[in-house]
């Protein structure tokens, strides 16, 4: 079964990390993505550019507005994911608790529409 | 008629058929179906000998049947299906069980109940209603809320377990000790629920407690770890106290004044020897301090004969496995009782920040002051209290105390 | 330049469409999902289940919580994304408009941190 694991984590108190601790948090989840690939586990996994970098559209009566910013403002941001196929939420719950991000900030588990015909799936 | 029985099997059938369609819903409906056939045969016929043995073999051959007709059984199999093998045995649980591939399904039953992921109310109304056996409307009546509520919990709960893909399955050793910790607080919270003396249907709070104690017995035959044990031990010796804790017009009775002979004596002595049990794997935890400190309470021939010394170090032991300020409260005052009033209310007086707003802190230091016979501090303690109290009977409680001190 | 499409939607007013309306839907989704294919920039893309299915996991002095539901509650719910590879943010734009989210609920659009670790692709 899939899941996403949505990564949210304060931008503001990563920030204020030094940059040794910065490099510290990216090796943790280097070490942690290559666990997920090592156990077989991991389907993808991105990271996000700061929430300050996105757009937010919307389309209204034919009308579209664009908005500066993430759809909406919260203490902790979606920083990244990692995508995994696990047995059942037990094991995607492990993987989560396992996150770097869990520590800081909270991981979602999100379980995904199983759609084998779905184009663009990533198999 | 054989509600008693029903009640009593539905758990472990059920739990069979939920292993067997992959299905929470699939399997209460052949469990409905089931114990209608039961009324039906029993009627005329009486109960066969083996009630237990004739609604397994009835309901295991109705969903076969389902199964083999296909239709909305093969849907449910299309979701993924649950893990059903227990991966590594736990520890406590029979080996040579694990060996023959035999887990008792009630036992996988509960760790998909109580599982972490779902919200502690469905938690408990999904073990209620499945391994209890209670109906929504009981476990609405018992936890007052309205009976939609209740179903509609129940709905998402099942929901989450099939969507989300929570498994069916006993947790492996190192995930064991979380998953229990969350399987005995929804046993003890059912416990409590029917214990505390907050409103609602007398009957219905005892039959709660009966329930919790059942499920947790079962439990611990399945799983005899040291806690389970402990928790079964500390339910036993509370609820054998049950009659003392409420007088004749139904006013909450405090330890202190319960008339000591109304307990149920061969209950507190088989609370005890499952304590003693619990004790032996050396293994210390929080419910087998609390029901130490319990059964120290039930075996004191008198409220003056307390060995508030012992409890007094129990509260110690549980101040350090399980932190926090209710336990802090109860350890100031086994040191008032061991040790001295003063030295009671100094240890309270460093508890205002974190209880300030709660009751049980100005009620318990209105008792010490009361003791101490400094009655106008006393007052002032119980007045404060009554500011805060929420619960009724605690409420006429603490009138009553107040109006002594006149 | 990789781009996520984040498309965030009410599920309660997602459940009040119409069958045919929830159908018209889906099969725009289809419809849009191909022509990504098609112009060969779709990398992944993904339908989330309900929040009600969400578990949010959170690890503070060592000790896991698990909470039932999403990291935080919105009027409008994560309910899946595509993950797209676009020459420009204009064209990522663009695309993300066409996106048959935008009409109902938002959809953010957040660039990829590609020099960076933690991608394992």
């Amino acid at each position: 079964m899939k899941y996403l694991l949505l990564v949210y984590r304060s931008e503001a108190e990563h920030a204020k990390l030094s940059p040794t601790e910065q490099q510290a948090v990216t090796a943790d989840y280097m070490s942690y993505a290559r666990g997920l690939a090592e156990a077989k586990v991991l389907v993808g996994a991105e990271q996000l550019q700061r929430a300050s970098s996105a757009t937010t559209v919307r389309t209204r009566s034919g009308k579209t507005t664009r908005t500066d910013g993430p759809f909406a403002e919260t203490k902790e941001q979606l920083g990244g994911y990692f995508f995994i196929d696990v047995p059942n939420l037990e094991a995607a719950l492990d993987w989560a608790a396992k996150c770097p991000g869990a520590k800081q900030g909270c991981i979602e588990v999100r379980p995904i529409v199983d759609r084998a015909d779905m184009p663009g799936g990533m198999a | 008629m054989w509600a008693r029985v029903f009640r009593r099997e539905s758990g472990r059938v059920l739990a069979g058929l939920i292993r067997e369609l992959g299905d929470f819903d699939a399997a209460e409906d052949v469990l409905q179906d089931t114990l209608a056939r039961a009324v039906e045969v029993w009627t005329p016929n009486g109960a066969p000998e083996n009630p237990g043995a004739w609604l397994t073999t009835v309901a295991k051959n109705r969903a076969r049947d389902l199964l083999r007709r296909g239709a909305r059984v093969i849907e449910t199999r299309d979701e993924p299906a649950p893990d059903v093998a227990a991966p590594e045995p736990a520890p406590g649980i029979d080996p040579d069980h694990h060996t023959s591939g035999v887990v008792d399904d009630r036992l996988r039953l509960i760790f998909t109940c109580c599982h972490p992921a779902l919200a502690r109310p469905a938690q408990v109304a999904l073990t209620l209603r499945t391994l209890g056996g209670l109906t929504t409307f009981e476990i609405a009546r018992a936890f007052l809320e309205s009976e939609p509520t209740t179903a509609q919990r129940l709905v998402r709960a099942k929901k989450k377990i099939r969507e989300a893909g929570i498994g069916y399955q006993v947790p492996s050793r190192d995930r064991l000790p979380a998953r229990l910790e969350s399987v005995l607080a929804v046993l003890y919270l059912i416990f409590n629920e029917g214990y505390s003396a907050a409103a609602g249907d007398l009957l219905i709070r005892r039959e709660l407690c009966e329930e919790a104690i059942r499920l947790t017995r079962e439990l611990s035959e399945l799983l005899p770890d040291p806690e389970v044990l402990g928790l079964l031990a500390l339910m036993m010796l509370h609820h054998a106290r049950r009659d003392a804790r409420t007088s004749a017009d139904g006013e909450f009775v405090p330890l202190e004044l319960q008339d000591r002979s109304t307990w149920n004596r061969a209950e507190i002595d088989q609370g005890a020897a499952v304590l003693d049990r619990a004790l032996t794997a050396n293994r210390r935890g929080p419910y087998q301090v609390q029901a130490a400190i319990a059964a120290l309470h039930g075996t004191a021939a008198r409220a003056e004969a307390t060995d508030w010394a012992q409890i007094e170090l129990l509260y110690r032991t549980l101040r350090e496995l399980t932190p926090g300020p209710m336990v802090d409260l109860n350890h100031a005052v086994a040191v008032a009782m061991s040790q001295g009033l003063d030295a009671g209310l100094e240890r309270m007086a460093t508890l205002d920040a974190e209880l300030g707003d709660y009751y049980l802190l100005p009620a318990a230091r209105a008792d010490l002051y009361r003791r101490l016979g400094r009655r106008a501090e006393a007052a002032a303690q119980y007045r404060r209290a009554l500011e805060l109290v929420s619960n009724a009977r605690e409420r006429r409680y603490l009138e009553r105390r107040l109006a002594s001190l006149q | 330049m990789k781009y996520l499409i984040l498309i965030y939607g009410s599920e309660t007013s997602e459940a009040q469409l119409s069958s045919n309306e929830q159908e018209h839907m889906m099969g725009d989704y289809l419809a849009y999902t191909q022509q990504l294919a098609r112009e060969q920039v779709l990398r992944a893309g993904e339908q989330l289940k309900a929040i009600s299915t969400a578990t949010t996991v959170r690890v503070r002095n060592g000790k896991v919580a698990h909470t039932d539901g999403p990291f935080a509650e919105t009027k409008e719910q994560l309910g899946g994304f595509y993950l797209v590879d676009m020459p420009s943010k204009d064209a990522a734009l663009a695309w993300a408009e066409k996106c048959p989210g935008a009409r109902f609920g938002s959809i953010e659009l957040r660039p990829i941190a590609e020099m960076q670790a933690g991608g394992a692709r």
